[in-house]
């Protein structure tokens, strides 16, 4: 679906949202661009590349704004930088001193030189994916094999959320809803539903499909709230983890919802796609 | 109290608390750090405050409990002054002897001195070796005054430092002073505090805020905990000058919730200086104003990272975000915020009182001043030393740990809590400062010190500090959360016997990884138990892997116990201390343990009588056949 297709079918569904939708997704879009006239220019290389970019952009919408390619996971241009995947790392080599840096919040320096594949960035990526695969089976194939990736390197515990956060960011920041966040530490660490919160927003959100769903790149989100209104009676436990769902309720969500902007993650190697 | 207005006041107070007090008199100081506390020092204190009573010379004798002395192995410990006799271990029962002999009779009670390798008791507490080598301009007062008492503070030259930088000193000296002294910070970075107050002070915007880090939550470490419960008015002092010198007006103390002593001591202190004008508005007279909030943490280790401290100040979950831009420069609610930790505030009104050269005259090329050390683990003495930065590890270990305990061998020595690193024993001679620490793979955090002797596996104290951190953890980061977790099932598989070739190599890569990624200091550090033990003991994860032996006999599924049949003379000991009934046999008939309901406890090797010996822990080799019950005792 090309972006002016999702553009009007959210328009056309606009009529049938309740309070929470009435806040436009591209009402939180942050500027690529410099949002002040007045903003510094400043000069990098990336990759070799001179590259032009003004204060407060970050590496990566300067690397974006010249077409050259980092990939990302929890970065998402409309919502929040957050830093968790660090799939984005790049280095960043100022005179002698060189440091791996998440590309997505870095902010941009006159004179600094970013190197997005060198060796270091090469070889963390590589173990890096392994990692989210280790939760999520399914990562696009074709980045798997550019940077070298062994899956089974490390212990598979899948559980379909990889903890990226889009759906909470999404919720809170475009929805200003707040029905989903995090709970749990270190390992124990998940993303709820608040169904408190979830049981009078949910179903309204986004015309019944509930906006987080269309966010989140491994379809772990299940629909459930969009069909537990007040109206349907139904009593809900009191933190409701994403991350219970199966195997088979993520394939099932993935081919119901198809409003993807997270392509890459999204593999073609899917059992039962 | 009346308030004090000016510096005048100040010094009046001071002299009259001064005169009020006769340096001859007998005082006996009881440690009530939360080490002699836990040994039911206050039931001392309180056998003292009755027998005192019960002779009739109240009056005569004052009893003063203090903060922590740092021989915290040996307490409850009862300081006598102006002799400063120290009894160790005290209890209850002791004090009527203790107040007849030595505080009538002038005579001193041998059996509770300190009795050194020579067989000598010791009666100065200056002059048992734990005490000797230390040089504790920090610490030293802590066993000196009562916490809860700030005219004990005064009565020391407390806040004349404060005096100095508000009358004497423009806040660009008070910073000059301190990047000349080059302190740097004590909770583990090492990051040189003027300078991060420069850059405070430099930051635009009006508010701008200071804090204490409290939050110390590394195992085995309680130097902070003991400095602030038991002279919180230093730590105080220091950050009110920082404050001025800064331009803050608000400072926070972040202190753990599980450290109630301390919350406790802090919060009188600061009711005690906002009674006499030391902290509000106009302080000393002078158009300062400052005030500080006690912040207690609720219990999450990364919450002693300074980007989560302050979102959890602000009352959000206490999760680092990056650091990009310094919280020097955007902290709390996005405004300047300096944050240093309870030993590095200590430090700033001695830097002040006595100069930068002063302090300068101690420590290394890139490490000035002492620092104080949770001396943990396997040695003799365990307790808190203040040491001289570049000492090296020998002398804090041999000289003033007295060595490893039960005449075992040194192995190796972590530092920095659990993110340092392993240190062996070809490097003891290593003068620990920050940059020495770094190099060799391990920091000095925030100066947590665990002495391993030759009992321990290195490969299992990984994985102890491994499952510590992914408790503690954010999990917000994938390299960190993910990184720990498979860490730590390779390493589980490595103590197990199921360790693959490739095993080293994932660890490295794991590691490598996490330390250039990960969001904040504790996932670029979690790797270091790991890597140094690599690096330093790799012969040992291999012993593992190939040869499915534990050379130090600690993991479980790689040892087995067995009794020698030619020595074992059918006791029954073992048999009927047995916790699962695994040993077979009977009276006059050799006994077996039975493997497979073993639970490798190892209570027959240790009721096992001496002069038998015939229980033997093996690693790494078949278990000779016995035939149960098939033999008879010759």
């Amino acid at each position: 679906m090309s972006t002016e297709e999702r553009k009007g079918q959210d328009t056309s569904s606009r009529q049938t949202r309740g309070a929470v939708g009435d806040q436009r997704l591209e009402s939180a879009a942050q500027p690529v661009a410099p949002a002040v006239e007045a903003a510094q220019q400043v000069e990098l290389t990336i990759n070799g590349q001179a590259v032009e970019a003004w204060e407060g952009m970050t590496l990566l919408q300067a690397a974006q704004s010249v077409g050259i390619f980092i990939p990302t996971l929890c970065h998402h241009k409309e919502l929040s930088d957050y830093g968790a995947c660090r799939l984005c790392s790049v280095e960043v080599i100022r005179g002698r001193r060189s440091r791996i840096v998440a590309s997505c919040l870095y902010p941009v320096e006159d004179g600094i030189e970013v190197l997005t594949e060198s060796e270091k960035v090469v070889k963390h990526r590589k173990t890096i994916l392994e990692l989210i695969q280790t939760r999520w089976p399914w990562v696009d194939k074709e980045l798997l094999e550019k940077y070298g990736a062994q899956p089974g390197r490390f212990e598979e515990k899948t559980d379909f959320c990889i903890l990226c956060g889009l759906c909470v960011r999404y919720c809170s920041e475009v929805k200003k809803a707040d029905c989903l966040g995090f709970v749990g530490r270190g390992a124990q660490r998940q993303v709820v539903i608040y169904p408190e919160r979830a049981i009078e927003l949910c179903y309204k959100c986004d015309g019944g499909k509930m906006g987080c769903r269309s966010v989140c790149p491994t379809g772990t989100i299940p629909n459930e709230f969009a069909h537990t209104g007040p109206r349907f009676g139904k009593k809900l436990p009191l933190a409701y983890p994403v991350k219970s769902y199966n195997e088979d309720n993520a394939r099932e969500v993935l081919q119901t919802v198809g409003d993807w902007r997270m392509p890459w993650v999204r593999s073609q190697t899917m059992p039962g796609k | 109290m009346a308030k004090l207005k000016s510096l005048l006041d100040l010094e009046e107070l001071r002299k009259s608390i001064v005169a009020a007090r006769d340096p001859s008199k007998l005082c006996i100081t009881i440690c009530s750090g939360t080490g002699c506390h836990a040994y039911a020092s206050e039931k001392v204190a309180e056998a003292f405050s009755s027998e005192i009573e019960q002779r009739g010379l109240s009056g005569k004798i004052d009893l003063r409990r203090t903060g922590c002395h740092g021989f915290c192995e040996r307490g409850p410990i009862v300081v006598i002054f102006p002799d400063e006799i120290c009894y160790l271990s005290v209890k209850p029962e002791d004090v009527s002897e203790i107040v007849s002999e030595t505080l009538i009779h002038k005579k001193i009670v041998e059996r509770l001195l300190y009795v050194g390798d020579d067989g000598k008791p010791i009666s100065n507490e200056n002059d048992i070796p734990f005490y000797k080598s230390q040089i504790r301009i920090v610490f030293g007062d802590n066993r000196l005054i009562d916490p809860q008492s700030i005219e004990d503070y005064l009565a020391l030259g407390g806040y004349a430092a404060l005096a100095k930088a508000l009358f004497e000193m423009t806040p660009e000296e008070v910073i000059e002073v301190i990047k000349k002294s080059n302190l740097r910070g004590r909770g583990g970075g090492g990051f040189p505090a003027g300078i991060k107050w420069e850059t405070t002070r430099n930051a635009p915007g009006d508010a701008k805020y200071v804090i204490v880090n409290a939050d110390e939550g590394d195992p085995g470490a309680y130097m902070d905990r003991s400095l602030l419960e038991g002279n919180p008015h230093s730590v105080l002092e220091g950050l009110i000058i920082g404050a001025y010198a800064i331009g803050a007006n608000q400072g926070y103390v972040y202190v753990r919730q599980e450290y109630p002593l301390a919350v406790d001591n802090v919060s009188v202190a600061i009711d005690q200086m906002r009674e006499l004008g030391l902290l509000g508005e106009k302080i000393l007279g002078t158009g300062f104003d400052f005030d500080i909030i006690v912040h207690r943490g609720a219990g999450a280790f990364v919450s002693g990272e300074s980007s989560a401290l302050m979102t959890a100040i602000e009352g959000r979950v206490g999760e680092p975000r990056p650091k990009y831009v310094r919280t020097a420069v955007s902290g709390i609610h996005g405004r300047p915020s300096n944050l240093n930790n309870v030993e590095t505030w200590a430090n700033v009104p001695l830097i002040i009182k006595h100069g930068a050269d002063w302090f300068r005259g101690v420590g290394t090329e890139g490490s000035k001043g002492t620092k104080i050390f949770s001396l943990v683990g396997k040695v003799k003495h365990t307790g808190l030393v203040e040491v001289p930065m570049g000492m090296p590890l020998r002398e804090i270990i041999y000289d003033i740990g007295g060595g490893i305990r039960d005449n075992k061998k040194f192995k190796a020595v972590q530092t920095g809590g659990p993110s340092g690193g392993v240190i062996p024993e070809s490097l003891l001679n290593l003068p620990v400062d920050f940059d020495e620490l770094s190099k060799a793979g391990s920091m000095m955090g925030s100066g947590g010190m665990i002495v391993m002797d030759e009992d321990t596996c290195v490969v299992d104290v990984a994985r102890y500090f491994l499952n510590f951190l992914a408790d503690e953890s954010c999990g917000k980061c994938i390299p960190c959360r993910e990184g720990i977790q498979q860490m730590l099932v390779v390493l589980n598989r490595i103590c197990e016997g199921n360790g693959t070739d490739d095993d080293l190599e994932i660890l490295t890569d794991l590691g490598d990884m996490m330390r250039d990624c990960s969001l904040c200091a504790l996932g670029q550090t979690a790797p270091n138990p790991v890597l140094s033990t690599i690096q330093y003991f790799r012969e040992e994860y291999e012993e593992h892997i190939k040869n499915h032996r534990c050379p130090a006999g600690v993991c479980k599924e790689l040892i087995n116990y067995y009794i020698d049949p030619e020595k074992c003379q059918a006791c029954m000991i073992c048999m009927r201390n047995c916790p699962v009934g695994a040993i077979e046999g009977g009276k006059n008939i050799v006994h077996v343990i039975m493997q497979e309901k073993c639970t490798k406890c190892g209570t027959c090797l240790e009721v096992c009588p001496p002069r038998f010996s015939a229980v033997s822990k093996l690693s790494g080799v078949e278990i000779p056949e016995v035939a149960a019950g098939g033999i008879k005792v010759r």
